[in-house]
């Protein structure tokens, strides 16, 4: 997974030409550390259809908030420069694995 | 692991779980931790600790990574998975999880619970957008931002005294009287007094509202009914939590609100299952109180086990018949019975055994034969009950009698069979 930052993220999320999944996520949130390893399984799975990133909103607070992301865990797709799915709150690999299938099948 | 039975699983990883692991693996008995996370429950989300004994301040998530350390030292094993569908009442347990079957002779139900939703509206709707239930979680995000939190017990004041490192201003709205607040004294003191703490007393929270983000939030008044706009960035839940036991399927007794009902020896309903921590009906749920229960059912359970396996090998399974003397040094008069039915069981030479129950340690086959007063005294053959003979019968019985009266019973079901 690329690790993006304020500096990156325009060009690795927003000007990418496929689907980009985001991981915003921070070591202080335990569903993210929870949520981290289904995710590293989901991007070996399908990182040849949509290009896996993580935001660390600890380091990027305006970031994640310019992306409307206020709390965690929150995992989000883009297509084209557009948030095209988002999932908050009770996230499971499951829900990304549908998402995935849905926006980028 | 497949086809493993293990001596006891474990459902559930927060500090009760951990700590009934613990005991578990410590006592020498195969031990499986199912939790569908990250070790450590709620409690891994609690920005910090401060009356676990002996440790003076602590993040959640360390002290839950001790514990679970600790576990794992002794020896047990750990699946991340989650208990989806349980059936309990065979001696073999088995619990169905995502990713197989677990099966285990004894159970330690551990759930824990989870913060309650309370359904105003926009609550759904901005989760992840200033919408939150955990205050390590979110709170950096609040930096110089306004944030309300709704609640007023002991967790809703400390996070909110937590979430003033961060925010400029904390509003904490109240549902009671002026002055009234749920939290222990200590934390109401701390709380009041603190600086950046508001209270808005009196009040529920009525509807969240913004684009995109949260923005504002309206909060009523219950006394006056008037309705008025705070505008705040982000919004946290303290209102209470509710048990994760909707799994269980009603497979163990739970009580109205969802909470399973134990005994005192923290068994549920279903003999060789056990309930520790938040999940269960108990009086103060903290860290120290959810540990102290998994040491509890894993002691309990560990009985259980030794008592199952010596029941099974020396009664259900004996060749030959067997006389179970349930005693209690409690009660005189089953006190005054062992020796006659020692003596009886001299008296039929090698034709029946003798196997005595103290009722006062173990109630496990006391209970599941309908053993409500000793002595009493029960006649196996072939792993069945073929006659029983109660206090009243046995008084002032002799040897040589009560032996003739066994075999006379073993007799008549041999000629039924």
């Amino acid at each position: 997974m690329i690790e993006v930052d304020r500096e990156n993220f325009q060009e690795e999320v927003l000007e990418a030409a496929g689907p980009v999944l985001v991981d915003f996520w921070s070591p202080r949130c335990e569903h993210c550390l929870e949520l981290d390893p289904e995710i590293e399984m989901l991007a070996e799975k399908y990182g040849h259809r949509v290009k896996f990133t993580k935001v660390n909103v600890l380091e990027n607070r305006r970031l994640a908030i310019s992306q409307k992301v206020l709390g965690l865990p929150v995992v989000a797709i883009y297509l084209g420069g557009q948030k095209v799915a988002e999932l908050a709150g009770d996230v499971t690999g499951q829900a990304i694995e549908d998402q995935i299938n849905q926006v980028a099948p | 692991m497949k086809d493993k039975v293990w001596d006891l699983v474990v459902v559930g990883g927060g500090p009760a779980g951990l700590t009934a692991a613990l005991y578990g693996a410590r006592s020498r008995l195969s031990t499986l931790v199912l939790e569908k996370g990250r070790a450590g429950g709620q409690a891994a989300t609690t920005t910090e600790i401060e009356n676990y004994p002996g440790v003076r301040r602590i993040t959640g998530p360390e002290l839950m990574d001790r514990i679970a350390d600790h576990a794992r030292d002794f020896g047990a094993d750990f699946v991340k998975d989650d208990g989806l569908e349980y059936d309990l009442e065979p001696l073999v347990k088995s619990i169905k999880g995502k990713k197989g079957t677990y099966r285990a002779r004894a159970v330690i139900l551990a759930p824990g619970a989870e913060p309650r939703v309370l359904g105003v509206r926009g609550e759904r709707q901005f989760r992840g957008k200033g919408v939150s239930y955990c205050a390590t979680c979110d709170a950096d995000f609040y930096t110089g931002l306004d944030v309300v939190v709704v609640g007023s017990g002991d967790a809703a004041l400390e996070e909110a005294m937590f979430l003033a490192k961060f925010a400029r201003k904390v509003s904490i709205i109240v549902v009671h009287e002026e002055g009234v607040l749920d939290a222990t004294g200590v934390i109401q003191e701390r709380a009041v007094a603190h600086e950046r703490l508001e209270f808005i007393w009196n009040s529920v929270l009525e509807e969240i509202r913004g684009e995109g983000l949260v923005e504002e939030v309206v909060i009523k008044n219950l006394k006056t009914g008037e309705l008025s706009v705070l505008s705040t960035s982000g919004v946290f839940f303290f209102v209470g939590t509710v048990p994760r036991t909707s799994n269980l399927g009603g497979q163990v007794e739970l009580d109205d609100r969802g909470y399973i009902i134990t005994g005192e020896h923290l068994q549920t309903s279903v003999p060789g299952v056990f309930a520790a921590g938040d999940a269960r009906v108990k009086f103060l749920r903290q860290v120290v109180t959810a540990c102290s229960d998994g040491a509890e059912a894993a002691v309990a359970a560990e009985r259980y086990l030794a008592e199952e396996e010596s029941f099974h090998r020396n009664v259900l399974e004996s060749e030959a018949p067997v006389a179970v003397a349930f005693w209690s040094p409690a009660v005189d008069a089953s006190l005054a019975l062992l020796p006659v039915v020692e003596k009886a069981t001299a008296h039929g030479g090698s034709k029946f055994r003798l196997y005595k129950i103290d009722t006062y340690r173990h109630q496990q086959a006391a209970g599941r034969y309908r053993v409500e007063e000793v002595p009493e005294l029960l006649v196996f053959a072939g792993g069945k009950v073929v006659a029983r003979f109660n206090a009243a019968q046995l008084a002032g019985a002799d040897p040589g009698e009560l032996a003739a009266t066994v075999l006379a019973a073993v007799a008549m079901e041999d000629q039924r069979t």
